[in-house]
């Protein structure tokens, strides 16, 4: 190397220097904890290059070139839910035209369709439907079992398990237990929204509070099961409230050590109450990739799920910081019915290929993210 | 120089098609692997505002990770253009006729003559869709066709008139392809041909047509269309008529990578010729639908097309502007572009055939376009053909304002960049 080569890491550090960032950048590439504070300068900081650069950094350090993908079925078992959120448009009402509401048969069908398929993973989550019994999400797990014994079954969101625990009536702490032995293997994401409470008031107050969500995962974690966090960014959130987001995230973390994954949602504005506001754009979104792998210092992978972001997106989001992009995705049906316009799956030779033109490595993962194939690194030149 | 990584590719097309070979390099590589040394000495030398060389252009192809060439794009971007402004032009694609002879496996939009499907659009149609766009006050007529065999340069020469009789809007008009076709259809050189669509009233030049400036390409992708020197002649000739031009390349069909660069050599070349480009632009060949798809079995990823805008953009110090291609890349990528070297979000297009052809039409509103460019940190400002701005938001009257405040044919050649202020008003 000549005396003259700039390390990317020096380019960076004067980057941010010039930018006004300097201390949250030194701190990023040593990998101290950003404070809230950090994490607002980085918000505000006008150069997503610094900012992209310094979430890279950090991405590289940890995982190197890998980019995980996994090879899953979603099942949306309902469509009913009483929580009526302002952001959702595939929530429906008893009786409502579309509504429906799939029996464990159905389940075990939907299953059954994909057996030749290399699936390792049902993604299972739908709306709360109080009417749905407590033996009934004991059936639909049982039911994927039967079929394929195998599979890894990732169900039901913080909202789900407090519904449920309500239908069995007795502690979520008890109803876990009984759901793994019928086959539950770990939970998603989904549904954490933004925390903060002025949000939760004004646009899903019927739904868990942020604290209730930190709490019912605080549970699921004690019990042994490992889930994934998001955030629905875009909509009416406020900074502070992003950051204050992902540091109550990073505290949980920090206590259970049960969060595998973060992935932040991008809010989509079609045939939802909120369909006057425009959602983020797409260096937004690149932006929340990079704040959350650069905010999560104690959760290992961040996931750009590019049903929800494109393909276009997602692929990029792998120089941003994230390392995962989801699933070769079977029938997903709830971004799709807010104006989501990604196909609903992906041959996994085109999402080998955008991965390998991100210049990255692709690698198979199941669930818990243990390595099932690696695609062959090229040799350097 | 080090060739680009090869992978051993399974597909039958994959000794046709050399940029199927082509992999993007480890992105971690140019973080620590053994090309960060002269990457580090051409961003140094970029940031100076050095010019690179055609190998150094390969090298940043072939080994620079997507984040490096943003930086470096968006620095060329912000010192050519200190005010954070991104343009785009209200305008309208009118294509008078469908038919074409050339053939080009790569396009759907065009029909041979005995074709049902075949149209050329009456007077009528051509003046009431310039009386919608003049209404929404559009700033421009994108004029292009195919190359039909009966409707040459007279025709043209008719309707330009015809238009400028009636309205007050630039006629941004004819591939340079096109103008080669009439040339040598009706046997006449391409300084006569150019000078009689000048006197009724062509205002700029489009890009298109372009593809890949490389004969061993056109062979394969375009072989009646005509050639890179022609090409490149009829630009050089428009601009010395007083005429401003844009410039494109469609990558990603059968170009090896060396070849792209060689294409935006070509282009630099003779913009320090005569400094008439006003833009570049770039797309990716969209192969779904086309007459010979087979020979095109995948659209490249929206990676290579910000590696190759950024390369673009660093490498063609010359050009004043790079438009993002919203049209082929989608609005959430091209606003991305903004970062990777675009300064330009191109036409609202009021009416697009060419592209939709090929299956993927973008028409969006200027509400959505200007929300994306304030997002991504710009202020959005309306221009015309020769990058005016023309924007109420704008005190300074807009410069240049018409072809003959554009032209570049007196100043001094190989100049480094267009300077409005030593060109002289006619």
């Amino acid at each position: 190397m000549s005396p003259t080569t700039t390390t990317p890491q020096q380019s960076l550090l004067s980057r941010a220097h010039a930018a006004g960032v300097g201390t949250e950048a030194e701190k990023a590439l040593d990998g101290r904890r950003l404070s809230r504070e950090d994490g607002l300068a980085l918000y505000r900081c006008d150069d997503i290059h610094l900012v992209g650069g310094l979430a890279n950094h950090v991405r590289e350090r940890l995982h190197g070139d890998h980019a995980y993908f996994n090879v899953n079925q979603h099942i949306n078992y309902t469509n009913i839910c009483n929580k009526l959120c302002r952001f959702c448009a595939f929530q429906r009402l008893p009786g409502q035209e579309g509504a429906y509401v799939m029996s464990p048969e159905e389940v075990g069908t939907k299953i059954r369709e994909h057996l030749d398929e290399p699936v390792t993973e049902v993604h299972m989550v739908a709306g709360v439907y109080p009417k749905l019994s407590y033996e009934y999400y004991l059936d639909i797990l049982r039911a994927v079992k039967d079929v394929r014994p195998d599979i890894h079954i990732k169900a039901f969101t913080m909202i789900e398990l407090m519904q449920i625990a309500v239908r069995a009536k007795k502690p979520l702490a008890e109803v876990l237990p009984e759901l793994v032995e019928a086959g539950l293997g770990s939970c998603p994401g989904g549904g954490a929204e933004v925390f903060a409470d002025r949000v939760h008031q004004e646009g899903y107050h019927l739904k868990n509070t942020g604290d209730e969500w930190i709490e019912t995962a605080r549970t699921v974690h004690e019990a042994g099961l490992k889930s994934n966090a998001t955030m629905l960014h875009g909509h009416i959130e406020t900074v502070e409230e992003r950051i204050d987001h992902l540091d109550r995230l990073r505290l949980l973390q920090d206590e259970t050590g049960g969060l595998q994954c973060y992935i932040p949602l991008s809010f989509h504005p079609e045939n939802t109450e909120w369909s006057h506001l425009p959602g983020p754009s797409g260096l937004e979104e690149l932006r929340e990739i990079a704040l959350g792998r650069l905010m999560l210092d104690n959760i290992p992978h961040i996931k750009a799920y590019w049903i929800m972001l494109g393909i276009p997106l997602a692929q990029l989001a792998l120089s941003y910081g994230a390392n995962d992009v989801d699933g070769t995705v079977v029938e997903e049906r709830i971004y799709h019915d807010a104006g989501a316009t990604t196909p609903q799956a992906v041959e996994r030779s085109e999402l080998l290929r955008w991965i390998r033109d991100a210049g990255r490595i692709p690698v198979e993962r199941d669930t818990v993210y243990n390595v099932l194939w690696s695609g062959a690194e090229p040799a350097r030149t | 120089m080090q060739g680009p990584i090869i992978w051993p590719v399974n597909s039958p097309h994959s000794n046709s098609q050399p940029h199927l070979q082509w992999r993007a390099p480890l992105a971690s590589d140019a973080h620590s692997g053994p090309h960060l040394a002269r990457l580090s000495e051409l961003e140094a030398k970029v940031a100076d505002g050095q010019r690179i060389q055609a190998d150094d252009a390969l090298f940043l192809h072939d080994h620079a990770d997507l984040l490096t060439l943003g930086r470096m794009a968006d620095d060329v971007r912000a010192r050519l253009h200190p005010e954070p402004l991104v343009t785009y032009i209200v305008d309208r694609n009118i294509n008078p006729t469908n038919v074409c002879i050339t053939d080009c496996g790569f396009c759907a939009f065009y029909r041979s003559p005995s074709d049902p499907e075949s149209y050329v659009l009456s007077r009528e149609e051509i003046f009431h869709k310039v009386e919608e766009t003049v209404r929404l006050g559009g700033q421009q007529l994108l004029m292009q066709g195919g190359h039909h065999p009966y409707l040459l340069s007279d025709w043209w020469v008719e309707l330009l008139e015809d238009l400028g009789e009636r309205f007050k809007i630039n006629c941004h008009a004819l591939s340079a392809p096109e103008i080669d076709h009439f040339a040598q259809v009706e046997k006449r050189s391409l300084e006569a041909v150019i000078a009689d669509l000048v006197q009724a009233g062509l205002g700029s030049l489009p890009g298109a047509g372009a593809e890949i400036l490389v004969e061993r390409v056109r062979a394969i992708i375009a072989p009646k269309k005509t050639s890179t020197d022609r090409w490149l002649d009829v630009h050089r000739k428009a601009h010395e008529a007083g005429l401003r031009s844009s410039a494109t390349m469609m990558y990603g069909n059968v170009e090896t990578a060396a070849e792209r660069v060689e294409h935006l050599e070509r282009l630099r070349d003779l913009q320090d010729e005569t400094g008439g480009f006003t833009a570049f632009a770039c797309w990716n060949t969209q192969p779904k639908g086309v007459p010979e798809e087979h020979r095109y079995p995948v659209a490249t990823t929206p990676a290579l097309y910000l590696r190759v805008q950024a390369l673009a953009r660093i490498y063609l110090d010359n050009f004043e502007n790079v438009q993002t291609s919203y049209v082929t890349q989608g609005m959430r990528l091209a606003q991305v572009s903004l970062r990777y070297g675009a300064n330009d979000f191109g036409g609202t297009m009021i009416e697009e055939n060419v592209v939709s052809a090929a299956g993927c039409f973008n028409l969006e509103s200027i509400q959505t376009v200007e929300h994306l460019i304030e997002s991504a940190g710009f202020l959005p400002r309306q221009r015309n053909s020769w990058y005016g701005i023309v924007d109420s938001r704008q005190e300074k009257p807009a410069f240049p304002s018409c072809r003959e405040e554009a032209a570049t044919h007196r100043a001094a050649p190989g100049r480094q960049k267009a300077n409005h202020n030593s060109v002289q008003p006619a």
